[in-house]
């Protein structure tokens, strides 16, 4: 029984990893589909290279050809993005890069995240440390029970 | 024509403007006679609504009499033209865009006087606020954007034609419901900034507030999907949504228009947050200013070029005094808006509908930053850098993983306190169901095709898609879980069927259950999204019998074939569709050549089906070889875009839908309602 699970454990193991080796082996066809995604057309539409739909645009066909034409050599993905950025400047990059200015388009929501964690957490802390006169007048839990009043409060509340 | 249409927008301008200061002199004035200054000032708004009527009439009907001494009929129609794209030239350019605009304002202003008598103080301060913003545009109008200015020398014997890419159906009813969606917000703000002015005791303009901007947050909810729809069918690129600024100018007051509709619940039962629900209203309508800017003033570089201009300064010039006027209003009477009630606990529907807003304001802040960082760039670098979908889709997307989260478990949350208790027999299931899809998603072979056999590890987008699926799944699951247990409880008291039993359970809440079945929308629509990672593409210069692979079809060119009419000529290409060796379809995509404006446009075909479109583009000839160039995508689950708009649009008319009858909680005479506000019984209620 336990030979048989060592068994089962090994075969699953290596059904993992050919799972995770087989996509990440990529052909060609899929790097250009990645890499043309991180690249603009420069026709001037805005579009992402891959997905320009100007008829007879001057720019998809020698731009995607170029892009091809390293991928099939090999290059990495920053040495393909760079020569598109010396030749076309910076602005063929679909999004900013993570360096220098630019960086801090990427930094920027994730600032505003942490003050938006900090500002609910603030402002939660500081209802829960300093209740309303209402609350603190009991008109909650310890007043005279007002049937009426707490119906009410229970229809608002619950929606029933 | 062009002298009447003038005059009409003169007139209209002059009723607005007496309209606003009679109004607004009546309001500060309060002495004797103020009451019939006021009530003329209500008349002059209601006149305005004629006059601009009549200004917008005045240009449909010199498009359809191809009245060419008109510079903007010129410039967007021609003689060929067919008839809906000619009453469609109202907005297809921008004086006639912005005529547009100031005619639905002036609609709305028109109802809003009219139901004057639901509360004549209230309705008098928004009646002055909307006369107000009224004013701004006819401004424009008058003088910087004037949609009848004559033509200098001889008049054109045709015109300029319309931009290929809006002569789509879609285009006749995306940019109204768009419109109505983006002047509707004026309605609130005008109640808001009113109620704020006059220190409006009670909540009753919350609840007419909340109503309007329900009702103009459908608009703006079907409008943004039907641009998308006129985007995936008409610009050929495969896709419906790419983070354009325009697209982007759109989504903005969405997202504060949709977080307003949750946090008002807040304000309206626990006297909460009113502070911050006046500046989300505030916030909605300046960001529906701020698209319009914009989309017009050229301020960004976007796919919809077809409206820019130079009027960026006024909107500038507006936007700085709405602020200002938010601001003064709001620091004057703030003391008005203490809230009533506290948190009382972190797990709680109250909590959840502060992280929820706090989710949508970043998710619309991080859209506002990635629009304008290409500017800010500029000014601080000296050059723009592109801010594309690689950005939205790793910023943004995160975020709106964290919302639906939110949206699955916030509806099930009590008000004021929920115990683990409650939690866990809530969620168990539904997240038992979730955790299941996405375990199946990973399991099942990736040669099913579409969502299956994901390989999360493999790319960040295929992690999110799985993320996606298990979200969307578990909002799918507790909104039938929610309707599955009130609809048992009204079956076993009324001896309905289940299915009755949801039917009436629905018609007791509209409000509640609408919410819900918006929700379930939401969760459709990610559905939908969450196969755009698994997009397949492929091109080939085809001819006849050539055949073209995507997914498991197969296209074999069969002909070519020409049409022309007066409009246009097109190039169209006959496949046959294969699956599996058996023809299963035929697709004719389309080249066109406009005559009047001289430009080609693709129109692709498409073949949807619930697991996926087969989406088949005539991409041109090749000029060396004289063949067809036909490009193929294979997006899957995308119908479920347009499906989950639609269940959307139910919901959102359901919530509006007044509920058929009371439901009365009996309170048993053994408990006290001391032991009944001590321990709140775990509700999975509220809308």
């Amino acid at each position: 029984m336990r030979e048989f699970s060592q068994h089962r454990l090994r075969l699953a193991g290596v059904l993992c990893l050919a799972l995770t080796i087989l996509p990440a082996a990529g052909d060609t066809s899929a790097r250009v589909e990645k890499i043309g995604h991180k690249l603009i057309c420069m026709c001037g539409c805005e579009q992402v290279l891959l997905e320009c739909n100007h008829y007879g645009c001057p720019y998809l066909t020698p731009e995607s050809a170029e892009l091809t034409a390293a991928v099939d050599r090999g290059d990495s993905e920053s040495g393909i993005l760079q020569s598109f950025v010396a030749k076309y400047g910076v602005t063929v990059l679909a999004a900013p890069t993570n360096t220098g200015f630019d960086r801090i388009a990427w930094i920027m929501p994730y600032v505003a995240l942490l003050i938006g964690v900090g500002s609910v957490v603030l402002v939660v802390r500081n209802w829960r440390g300093h209740p309303t006169p209402a609350q603190a007048a009991g008109s909650g839990t310890k007043g005279t029970p007002d049937l009426a009043r707490f119906r009410e409060q229970a229809r608002r509340e619950t929606d029933l | 024509m062009s002298q009447v249409g003038s005059f009409a927008l003169i007139v209209a301008l002059a009723l607005s403007g007496y309209s606003f200061l009679g109004g607004l002199y009546a309001l500060i004035r309060k002495g004797p006679g103020s009451a019939q200054l006021s009530e003329t000032a209500r008349r002059a708004g209601i006149a305005s609504f004629v006059a601009v009527f009549l200004g917008a009439l005045v240009l449909v009907v010199s498009a359809f009499r191809n009245d060419f001494s008109i510079a903007y009929i010129y410039q967007h129609s021609n003689r060929d033209l067919p008839l809906p794209y000619k009453f469609a030239t109202l907005w297809s350019g921008q004086e006639g865009s912005l005529l547009f605009w100031s005619l639905l304002l002036s609609g709305y202003g028109l109802v809003l006087r009219l139901r004057y008598k639901t509360d004549e103080r209230l309705f008098a301060h928004a009646s002055v606020v909307i006369a107000a913003v009224q004013v701004f545009f006819l401004l424009l109008l008058n003088f910087a954007a004037r949609p009848f200015s004559i033509m200098q020398g001889n008049i054109p014997a045709d015109g300029a034609g319309l931009n290929p890419l809006l002569q789509y159906p879609e285009m006749v009813i995306h940019p109204p419901m768009l419109y109505l969606g983006y002047v509707g917000f004026t309605v609130p703000f005008a109640f808001a900034l009113g109620a704020l002015a006059m220190r409006y005791p009670g909540d009753k303009w919350i609840h007419i507030t909340r109503r309007w901007t329900m009702v103009t947050w459908g608009f703006l909810t079907l409008g943004i999907p039907l641009g998308a729809h006129w985007a995936y069918n008409v610009l050929g690129w495969g896709g419906y949504w790419g983070w354009d600024p325009v697209e982007n100018a759109s989504l903005m007051p969405w997202l504060t228009g949709t977080a307003f509709l949750h946090s008002v619940m807040m304000q309206e039962k626990r006297g909460m947050l009113k502070t911050w629900n006046m500046w989300l209203v505030f916030t909605t309508f300046m960001l529906s200013i701020f698209g319009t800017f914009l989309t017009r003033s050229g301020v960004v570089n976007s796919v919809h070029a077809f409206a820019q201009s130079s009027i960026g300064d006024w909107f500038v010039a507006f936007l700085a005094i709405i602020l200002a006027v938010c601001g003064y209003l709001y620091w004057k009477n703030r003391e008005h808006l203490k809230s009533e009630h506290q948190l009382e606990s972190m797990i709680s529907r109250e909590s959840s509908f502060l992280f929820n807003n706090w989710l949508f304001l970043l998710i619309c802040f991080t859209v506002l930053w990635g629009t304008l960082f290409p500017v800010l760039s500029e000014w601080v670098q000296g050059h723009k850098v592109t801010v594309g979908p690689p950005f939205f889709n790793n910023v943004a997307v995160p975020f709106a993983l964290l919302l639906l989260l939110l949206t699955a478990v916030g509806p099930l949350l009590a008000w004021r306190k929920t115990s683990f208790e409650s939690l866990r027999r809530n969620f168990l299931w539904p997240a038992i169901g979730a955790l299941a899809v996405g375990i199946f998603l990973v399991a099942t072979p990736a040669g099913w095709g579409g969502p299956f056999g994901m390989r999360p590890w493999a790319d960040l987008s295929y992690l999110y898609a799985l993320m996606t699926a298990v979200l969307g799944s578990l909002v799918i699951f507790t909104v039938a879980s929610e309707f599955i247990r009130g609809g048992r409880v009204i079956a076993g008291k009324t001896g309905r069927g289940l299915a009755g039993g949801m039917v009436q359970l629905a018609h007791r809440n509209t409000r509640r259950y609408g919410g819900y079945i918006v929700h379930l929308g939401i969760a459709l629509i990610c559905i939908g999204v969450l196969g755009t990672p698994l997009n397949q593409s492929s091109e080939k210069e085809m001819g006849f019998g050539d055949k073209l692979v995507v997914g498991p079809y197969t296209l074999v060119g069969r002909s070519y074939t020409q049409e022309e009419n007066p409009n246009y000529s097109s190039d169209i290409a006959i496949m046959d569709v294969y699956k599996n060796g058996r023809q299963i379809d035929t697709l004719y995509p389309e080249s066109r050549f406009y005559a009047a404006t001289q430009q080609p446009q693709h129109i692709p075909t498409v073949r949807s089906t619930l697991k996926e479109d087969l989406y088949v583009v005539y991409e041109g000839q090749n000029q060396d070889t004289g063949k067809p160039i036909i490009k193929a995508h294979l997006n899957p689950l995308v119908s479920w875009i347009w499906i989950g708009v639609l269940v959307m649009v139910f919901g959102t008319v359901l919530a509006l839908i007044p509920n058929s009858a009371p439901i009365r909680a009996t309170v048993r005479d053994s408990v006290s309602a001391r032991d009944a506000m001590a321990h709140p019984a775990p509700v999975g209620a509220g809308d």
